[in-house]
């Protein structure tokens, strides 16, 4: 009995869509492992796994809004209007201990994504156009406050880089703030009320409402949310870097949706998993470091993105009408049985 | 695969024999099986349409009717077994070879442009074009759809939206969108769901009259007593095999029914009445502009009243302005004899007032999320603790109302969009129940139900009358109404035109009720 319980779950887990992107990573991995050893030094996928943590971390935050029917185009700059600003805070208080500036950090993204959950909750602004204003004006900011100089390597204290050199319980911060985050918004999503609610949102707006969840309320926090993990990861992006341009950022919400669209995040909303985004992200994170080892230049980057977007899409596509057809098959079965 | 292989080549260049000369049979499927992966949906069917003949199939959900329409239009091609039209065999490859025979089909949902005229759906693919421009012929377009329109009868504006048009409009717009088709094999799966008597009759008549033109109609429908009324052959389909072919002389209602589900069921609506207990709900001079005024009737524990009218009536937008998603704009609603504002379905809940509407999708349930999910949904309240979800509990009470309903899939984690519609109307009902509702508002539930579910419903329905709660029956279907219903409420033009016992009820009396308009 325990046996077949087991291999039920087996089975189930197989039919995941998670599922499906772990084998690709697998296999990218195994791939590139082959074509070139230096992938997988242990030096290597320290680097590898700080990237993608910082991912994991907008990603969470965009998988949300994107689950709610809507999107935050804002991410980019967010993150970088919290980290130009904290950097400045650096440069001018270097005594000020790093805890301090990751609250500030943190704050600074809670303000910009509330501003975008209001216009869009109360304001009723579709969050595409809300949040592709918000981007340019955060953006105009970050011009506005560094005056247009740059936070360079010399400007940081030691305390700050430290961030992301140092560990904790032997795994790199930036690592393991993270898996945290991770774990927090698994179980928000899967065992808090509110996070049920957002997938209600999303999947049927008119029976939520009919239930009696206001979408308003729940917009608003998740836009919230993410403008906060953004401005986390602000801190944890320039501390990464060691460095804070006026550019700094620019694009990061698309891989966030890509990282979400490979994860199996519909971008229709109602569907998605924080375990999907983690391997989403992995994904990324294994291809950009990959072709960084390769040596292509930075610009291809953004186009290997669009490319990763469009066959993560197009592989959903595909899988969706195969799933489609054996559920209904599995209907018929059921309706037969008499 | 191979014969697909050959076909494409050999068949590409179809030629149906278009009118002309007297044929033997309009269509012929012979020996036709379909084969899913692990199931056979199709086993050797052989099945026969002549000209001028409406040949009627029916049988339950998964019976395989689906399928063999598929395999007719094209949408899915056999494995075994060879398709003749106008006698001549023919291997479609896709929909568009059908068309291109004068195969036309109309499903239960209409697959329209929301967004565009009516005019433009009919004709989206065959617009005329000049022939030097290319540009469509825009007037020609719009007189040829008002003349089409006008030889049916009906009162549309061709310029008008499709999304502006309720559901039998919507139909009648695929009717003519066929018609214009030319089509000579006019197939119609459930057409009749979503319209009521009034709006029936009349589709039978324009079925006459393509019957009269020669047209060959293969009728799909749950409803016998339609099918004995528009048919002349009826063929019964279970589990995919052809139980058995007939004239409709020959045939009767109980007949039908043991072939399709082999057994005999004679209770078709076992309404047992309950004694009524104290007054639940009670509706006084109820009004919205442009929907309902003056609506004033009262409920009781053990009720079912229903609630007929024609499509359009305002029995709907009663139900919902009842469920708090519309605002009433004069009158009074009390619940427990006490007066009540219900400015939005939450608060109707807390009242226990609970809709079930028409389409289930739309308004009932998150298809993306599991059966679990959404029977929970409304009583998220219960199931949490300090903001957390227990998932134990959430579970029990779901497995509770999943068994109480008696629902099919393979799981309580099951997708409840991949869920037959029978399947999906229960969960509606569970969900509900879980939340304690003690009015509940069904608008249209055995609607698009095959025989065996819409008995399972009516069932369910007096266990739920015996347990004291009170339901609002809106139903189209007059022997519904009259078998069901301990109270019969009858709504036209937004009025309360009569309310009678079902004792003093007839079909007629109340049909007159709901279209004749002083």
């Amino acid at each position: 009995m325990a046996n077949n319980n087991f291999k039920n779950y087996l089975s189930g887990v197989i039919k995941r869509r998670e599922f499906a992107v772990f084998i690709v990573m697998v296999v990218i991995i195994l791939a590139v492992g082959l074509r070139n050893p230096t992938f997988l030094t242990g030096e290597n996928w320290n680097d590898l796994l700080i990237y993608s943590s910082i991912l994991i971390i907008v990603s969470i935050g965009q998988m949300m809004t994107i689950t709610t029917g809507g999107i935050d185009l804002s991410i980019g700059s967010v993150l970088a209007l919290s980290g130009m600003s904290v950097g400045i805070i650096m440069r001018e208080y270097p005594s000020l201990h790093p805890l301090i500036l990751i609250l500030i950090s943190v704050l600074i993204g809670l303000g910009c994504g509330t501003v975008n959950g209001l216009i869009i909750s109360k304001g009723n602004v579709h969050p595409l156009i809300t949040t592709l204003a918000t981007l340019t004006i955060y953006r105009g900011l970050v011009v506005e406050v560094s005056q247009n100089k740059w936070i360079i390597y010399m400007d940081f204290t030691e305390k700050v880089k430290a961030i992301a050199r140092g560990n904790i319980f032997g795994i790199n911060n930036i690592i393991f703030i993270a898996i945290v985050v991770a774990l927090v918004f698994y179980y928000f999503l899967g065992y808090v009320r509110k996070g049920r609610e957002i997938y209600a949102i999303g999947g049927n707006p008119e029976a939520a409402k009919f239930v009696g969840i206001k979408q308003g309320n729940v917009q608003l926090l998740v836009y919230m949310l993410s403008g906060a993990l953004s401005g986390l990861a602000g801190i944890l992006w320039i501390s990464r870097v060691a460095l804070v341009q006026s550019t700094s950022g620019l694009g990061y919400e698309m891989m966030a949706v890509a990282a979400c669209v490979v994860g199996g995040v519909s971008i229709y909303g109602g569907v998605g998993t924080v375990v999907g985004l983690i391997l989403g992200s992995l994904v990324l994170g294994i291809i950009i470091n990959a072709l960084e080892l390769i040596g292509i230049a930075d610009f291809w980057k953004m186009s290997v993105q669009g490319l990763v977007i469009l066959l993560a899409v197009i592989f959903d596509t595909v899988l969706s009408h195969r799933v489609l057809e054996q559920l209904r098959r599995q209907r018929r079965v059921f309706n037969v049985k008499k | 695969m191979v014969t697909w292989f050959l076909s494409y080549g050999l068949f590409n260049k179809l030629f149906c024999n278009v009118g002309g000369n007297r044929v033997e049979k309009l269509l012929r499927l012979e020996n036709i099986t379909k084969r899913f992966t692990g199931t056979l949906a199709l086993h050797n069917v052989d099945f026969d349409l002549n000209e001028g003949e409406v040949h009627a199939i029916i049988g339950e959900n998964g019976a395989g009717k689906s399928t063999l329409i598929k395999i007719i239009t094209g949408y899915h091609q056999p494995n075994t077994g060879k398709i003749f039209v106008e006698d001549k065999e023919v291997i479609f490859n896709d929909t568009r070879s059908s068309y291109k025979c004068g195969i036309a089909a109309i499903y239960q949902e209409a697959s329209l442009f929301q967004d565009l005229t009516i005019a433009e759906n009919i004709y989206m693919g065959h617009q005329e074009v000049n022939p030097v421009t290319k540009s469509i012929r825009w007037r020609k377009i719009y007189n040829d759809a008002s003349a089409l329109i006008k030889s049916l009868d009906v009162d549309l504006n061709p310029r008008a939206l499709v999304k502006s048009l309720g559901f039998a409009e919507k139909q009648l717009v695929e009717i003519i969108k066929a018609l214009s088709m030319n089509a000579k094999i006019l197939i119609m799966d459930e057409p009749t769901s979503a319209l009521t008597s009034e709006e029936v009759d009349y589709l039978f008549s324009i079925t006459k009259k393509l019957r009269e033109q020669g047209t060959g109609i293969i009728f799909i429908s749950h409803k016998i007593d339609e099918v004995m009324e528009i048919a002349d052959r009826v063929t019964v389909l279970r589990d995919g095999k052809i139980i058995g072919t007939d004239k409709k002389e020959n045939l009767n209602r109980d007949r039908l029914i043991s072939m399709m589900v082999g057994r005999n069921l004679d209770n078709f609506f076992p309404r047992t009445r309950t004694k009524a207990g104290k007054t639940l709900l009670e509706v006084k001079n109820l009004f919205r502009a442009g929907e309902f005024k003056d609506i004033s009737f009262s409920l009781k524990e053990g009720e079912i009243v229903g609630l007929a009218g024609l499509v359009g009536a305002g029995r709907t937008e009663l139900g919902r302005t009842i469920f708090g998603v519309n605002k009433p704009e004069g009158g009074q609603i009390f619940v427990d004899g006490k007066q009540v504002n219900i400015d939005n379905p939450k608060i109707a809940l807390a009242l226990g007032i609970a809709y079930l509407s028409e389409s289930r999708g739309e308004y009932g349930l998150i298809l993306q999320m599991d059966i679990t999910k959404n029977i929970t949904l409304p009583i998220l309240d219960k199931v949490t603790h300090f903001g957390c979800l227990n998932k134990t509990k959430e579970r029990k009470i779901a497995e509770e109302y999943y068994n109480i309903l008696d629902i099919r899939s393979y799981g309580l984690d099951q997708m409840v969009g991949s869920l037959s519609g029978g399947n999906q109307q229960k969960v509606s009902i569970a969900k509900w129940l879980a939340a304690n509702a003690r009015i509940l508002i069904l608008d249209e539930p055995t609607r698009g139900v095959d025989v065996g579910t819409k008995e399972a419903v009516h069932n369910l329905m007096n266990n739920l009358t015996k347990e004291g709660i009170a339901i609002l029956m809106i139903s189209s279907e007059l022997p519904e109404i009259i078998g069901m219903s301990d109270r019969i409420l009858v709504m036209n033009t937004g009025i309360l035109t009569k309310e009678l016992d079902r004792s003093e009820a007839s079909q007629e009396g109340i049909l007159k009720a709901a279209i004749i308009t002083k």
